[in-house]
C-alpha cells in the first residue's frame, strides 16, 4: 500500500493587487497533480522556482488547505479524519527545511527543541522522554551532550542533523525535506545525504525530497517528479527519467544541470526567455513559449500526462506513443 | 611561463584584524596564482574559505579591518600594491570588473537602468552623454536583454533576477575590462536561467578575449567552464592547475574528497565519500596542515608542521606533506612558492 497519495491535488490562490496596479487573478500554485509515495521510498520534485514545490510540501504536510483535489494518507481521505486520525496524520508526516538557522528556536535548548513535537502530541513520563532524545540523537550522528546545549553552538550541519533529529522524535512515516542540504557547505552536504540514506535503510521512511540540485535528487530518489508552472511535465524511475529524459523541459533542465567532471559533455539546450507568472499561465502547453518543438496544437490544448516508454510525460510529441502503449 | 601574465600574486596574505587587535582572521594566507589572458580560472572553496577576500584583495577594495600583509600583485607586470587610490580606481573601472553573487547590491535601486550602464562609460572615457547611451543600448543587446530601449529607462526592481545580473555584466564589461572577477555570480539564479548566463559570459569572453576569475562553491560551475582550477581551504590555496587534470587526478586529499563527494546524476554510487568534520575558524587555525582534523591521510608530521608548496608535475601545485620529495610514494616534487 503506497502511503501517501495525491490525486488531482490543486492549490489556487487570489492575487493581490501588484504594486503596479495589476490586474487581479488566480495563482495557480499546483494545478490538479497526482503522484504516490511508496513505503521505504523517495519521491524526488524538480523544478525552477515558482514551479509549486514547496506549495506542494506545504499541502503534505496539511500547512495549506488544497483547493481542489485530495491527499490519501495509507488509503484515508484526510478531509474524513477524525480528530484521532488528524492527530495520527501529524505525527507521521515530519519536515525538514532548508534554513537550519531559521528552523531552530534559539532561546532552547537542544533537547527542549528536540523533545518539542512529542510532548505536545503525547503524555510521556521525563525520563523516557530524556531516553527518546538520546536515542534520536545518537541516531543522526550527535553525541549526547550535545542535548544540553543551544543551537548557536552548532555549526550548519549539525544543525540540519538537529532539525533531522527533531522530525524523527515521532517516529513518522513520512519526512517532507525541503532544500535540506542548499544552505550548507559543499564538504558538508554528503555527509548529510549519507544520514538521509542511513536513516531510510534503517527505520523505512519515506521521503518527498524537494531540491535544486538534480544530480543530488538524482542520488537520492527511486521516483522523480519534474514541475513547471504548477504542473507535472514527467515522472518516474528517478534513473531512467535523469539519464533519458523525454520532455522538452525536463531536457533543458537535465542539459542544464552542472556536469560532475570536465569530460562529460552534454548538448546543451539553452532555453530562450523566463520562465512565466503562474498568475494567469499560458494556454494549452504551459511549456510552449519557450518550447523548442512547440506546434501550433500545443498553444491551444493542454497536453495530458501519458505513459511513454515506463514513464508519464504531458506533451504532444509523444501523442503517438501513448495511443500505441494504451 | 614566458610571457608576462596578465595577472600575478606572490604568496599574498590578507588579514582582518578586529578593532583592539586582539583577533586575527587569515582570511588569505600566503596565496600564489598567475592568470593569462583569455585563461578562465575557478577559484573553488567551502563558506570562509577567503574566495571573496581574495578577489577584494586584487581589487584593493577590503574593507577597513581588511589588510593586505604580505605579499606582491602584478597586472600586466605593473605593481598593483604600488598604485594611488586614483589610480587603483581607474584599475576597477578600466581593467578589472567585478561580478557580485547578488545583482542588487552592484546595483542602485534609486537610478534607471540606462543610467547605470551609461555613467561609467561617461566617467571613464569622457564621451557626450547622448554617446554613451547609444553604447549602454548596445551593451544590454549583447547582454541579450529583450527590447533595449525600453529597458534604459526601467528600474532594477522592475528586472527578473536573470536579467539583473545581467544588467551587473554589462556595466562590468562597459569599458573593455581585461579582466572579469565573477563572485558565485549564478547561486540566486535558477538553472535554466543560470545556463542562459554562462552561456553569455563564455561568449563575451570569446568576443573580447577576456580573463575570467569564477569564484564558486560549485564544482560544476568549474568542470562546465574554466581551465584553471585553485581550490581553496582555509585562507591557503592547497591545489591548483589544469581543471581536467586535477579532476582525473586530484591529489590534495581535501580535493580528493571533494571531488568524491558531489553525488553523479547516473545514480552510480551507493554512498557519498563525505569529509567528517567541519572547516576551522580562520581567527584559531590548528597547528600545522589546517586540513588536519578532518584529513583522511593525515600522518605525524601534519599536526607539526605546515606543509609547504610543492609542484608535483607541470602547471600543478599541492599543499600536502604526502607530495614531498622523500615522501612514500610521492612523484619527484619540489616545493616551490616561499622563499
Ligand atoms: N500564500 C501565497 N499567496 C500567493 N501566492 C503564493 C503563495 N504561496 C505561494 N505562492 C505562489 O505560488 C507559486 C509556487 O510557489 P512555491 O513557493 O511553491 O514555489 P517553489 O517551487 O517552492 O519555489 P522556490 O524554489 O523558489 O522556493 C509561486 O508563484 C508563488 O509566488
Ligand atoms: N569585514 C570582516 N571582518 C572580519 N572578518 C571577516 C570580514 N569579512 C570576512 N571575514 C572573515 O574572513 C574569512 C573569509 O571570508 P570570505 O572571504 O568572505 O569567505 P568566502 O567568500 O569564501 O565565503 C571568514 O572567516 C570571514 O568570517
Ligand atoms: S506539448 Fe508542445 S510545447 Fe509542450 S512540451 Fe510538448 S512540444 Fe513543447
Ligand atoms: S599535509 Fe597532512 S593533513 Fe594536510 S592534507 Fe596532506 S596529509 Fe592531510
Ligand atoms: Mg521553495
Ligand atoms: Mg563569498
Amino acid at each position: 500500500m503506497v502511503v501517501l497519495e495525491a490525486a488531482a491535488l490543486t492549490k489556487h490562490f487570489n492575487a493581490k493587487r501588484t504594486a503596479f496596479g495589476g490586474s487581479r487573478g488566480v495563482v495557480r500554485a499546483v494545478d490538479n497533480i497526482s503522484f504516490a509515495i511508496e513505503p521505504g521510498k523517495t519521491l524526488g520534485v524538480v523544478g525552477e522556482s515558482g514551479c509549486g514545490k514547496t506549495t506542494t510540501a506545504n499541502l503534505v504536510l496539511g500547512l495549506e488547505a488544497p483547493t481542489g483535489g485530495a491527499i490519501r494518507f495509507e488509503g484515508r481521505d484526510l478531509t474524513a479524519l477524525d480528530a484521532a486520525g488528524r492527530r495520527h496524520y501529524r505525527k507521521s508526516v515530519q519536515a525538514v527545511f532548508q534554513d537550519p538557522y531559521a528552523s531552530l528556536s534559539p532561546r532552547m535548548r537542544v533537547s527542549e527543541i528536540i523533545a518539542e513535537p512529542l510532548i505536545t502530541n503525547e503524555v510521556v513520563a521525563k525520563d523516557e522522554l530524556r531516553r527518546r532524545v538520546l536515542e534520536v540523537l545518537d541516531l543522526v550522528g550527535l553525541p549526547a551532550r550535545a542535548a544540553d546545549l543551544f543551537p548557536h553552538e552548532f555549526s550548519g550541519g549539525q544543525r540540519q542533523r538537529i532539525a533531522i533529529a527533531r522530525a524523527l522524535m515521532l517516529s513518522p512515516k513520512l519526512v517532507v525535506l525541503d532544500e535540506p542540504v542548499s544552505a550548507l557547505d559543499v564538504s558538508i552536504r554528503a555527509q548529510i545525504l549519507n544520514l538521509l540514506r542511513d536513516l531510510q535503510a534503517r527505520l523505512g521512511l519515506s521521503y518527498l525530497f524537494i531540491a535544486h540540485d538534480l544530480a543530488a535528487v538524482a542520488h537520492m530518489s527511486h521516483t522523480i517528479m519534474v514541475m513547471y508552472l504548477g504542473k507535472i511535465v514527467e515522472s518516474g524511475d528517478a534513473r531512467t527519467l535523469a539519464m533519458a529524459p523525454k520532455h522538452p523541459y525536463t531536457q533543458a533542465l537535465f542539459s542544464a544541470a552542472l556536469p560532475s567532471h570536465p569530460d562529460e559533455r552534454r548538448d546543451e539546450i539553452i532555453l530562450s526567455g523566463e520562465v512565466p507568472s503562474p498568475l494567469n499561465p499560458p494556454d494549452g502547453c504551459r511549456f510552449h513559449p519557450r518550447c523548442p518543438h512547440a506546434t501550433a496544437r500545443c498553444g491551444a490544448e493542454e497536453p495530458l500526462l501519458a505513459p511513454v516508454e515506463g514513464r508519464q510525460v504531458a506533451c504532444h510529441l509523444f501523442d503517438a506513443d501513448a495511443r500505441r502503449a494504451a | 611561463m614566458s610571457s608576462t601574465p596578465l595577472l600575478e600574486l606572490e604568496n599574498v596574505s590578507t588579514h582582518y584584524v578586529s578593532q583592539r587587535g586582539t583577533r586575527v582572521v587569515r582570511a588569505v594566507d600566503d596565496v600564489s596564482l598567475r592568470i593569462d589572458a583569455g585563461e578562465t580560472v575557478g577559484i573553488v572553496g567551502e563558506s570562509g574559505s577567503g574566495k571573496s577576500t581574495l578577489a577584494l584583495t586584487i581589487l584593493r577594495l577590503l574593507p577597513p579591518a581588511g589588510r593586505i600583509v604580505h605579499g606582491g600583485m602584478r597586472l600586466e607586470g605593473e605593481d598593483l600594491l604600488a598604485k594611488s587610490d586614483v589610480e587603483m580606481r581607474h584599475v576597477r573601472g578600466k581593467r578589472i570588473a567585478m561580478i557580485l553573487q547578488d545583482p542588487m547590491a552592484s546595483l542602485n535601486p534609486l537610478f534607471t537602468v540606462g543610467d547605470q550602464v551609461a555613467e561609467p562609460i561617461r566617467v571613464h572615457e569622457g564621451v557626450a552623454r547622448k554617446v554613451a547611451w547609444q553604447r549602454a543600448r548596445d551593451l544590454l543587446k549583447s547582454v541579450r536583454i529583450p527590447s533595449p530601449e525600453t529597458r534604459v529607462t526601467q528600474y532594477p526592481h522592475e528586472m527578473s533576477g536573470g536579467m539583473r545580473q545581467r544588467i551587473v555584466g554589462a556595466i562590468g564589461m562597459s569599458c573593455g575590462p581585461r579582466l572579469l572577477i565573477a563572485d558565485e555570480p549564478t547561486t540566486s539564479l535558477d538553472l535554466t536561467i543560470q545556463a542562459q548566463y554562462l552561456n553569455l559570459l563564455r561568449e563575451l569572453q570569446r568576443a573580447h578575449g577576456l580573463a575570467l576569475i569564477f569564484i564558486t562553491h560549485n564544482l560544476g560551475i568549474v568542470a562546465k567552464m574554466c581551465d584553471q582550477l585553485v581550490v581553496m581551504y582555509a585562507g591557503r590555496v592547497v591545489e591548483s592547475g589544469p581543471v581536467s587534470r586535477i579532476f582525473n587526478a586530484p591529489m590534495h586529499p581535501y580535493t580528493q574528497a571533494l571531488i568524491n563527494s558531489i553525488p553523479r546524476m547516473n545514480g552510480s554510487q551507493e554512498r557519498l565519500t563525505a569529509i567528517d568534520g567541519q572547516p576551522p575558524d580562520l581567527s584559531a587555525l590548528p597547528a600545522g596542515c589546517s586540513f588536519g582534523p578532518r584529513c583522511p591521510r593525515v600522518i605525524e608530521r601534519c599536526h607539526v608542521e605546515a606543509p609547504p608548496t610543492f609542484a608535483p608535475e607541470d602547471g600543478r601545485a599541492v599543499r600536502c606533506w604526502h607530495l614531498a620529495p622523500h615522501a612514500e610514494g610521492a612523484r619527484a616534487a619540489q616545493p616551490i612558492g616561499a622563499a
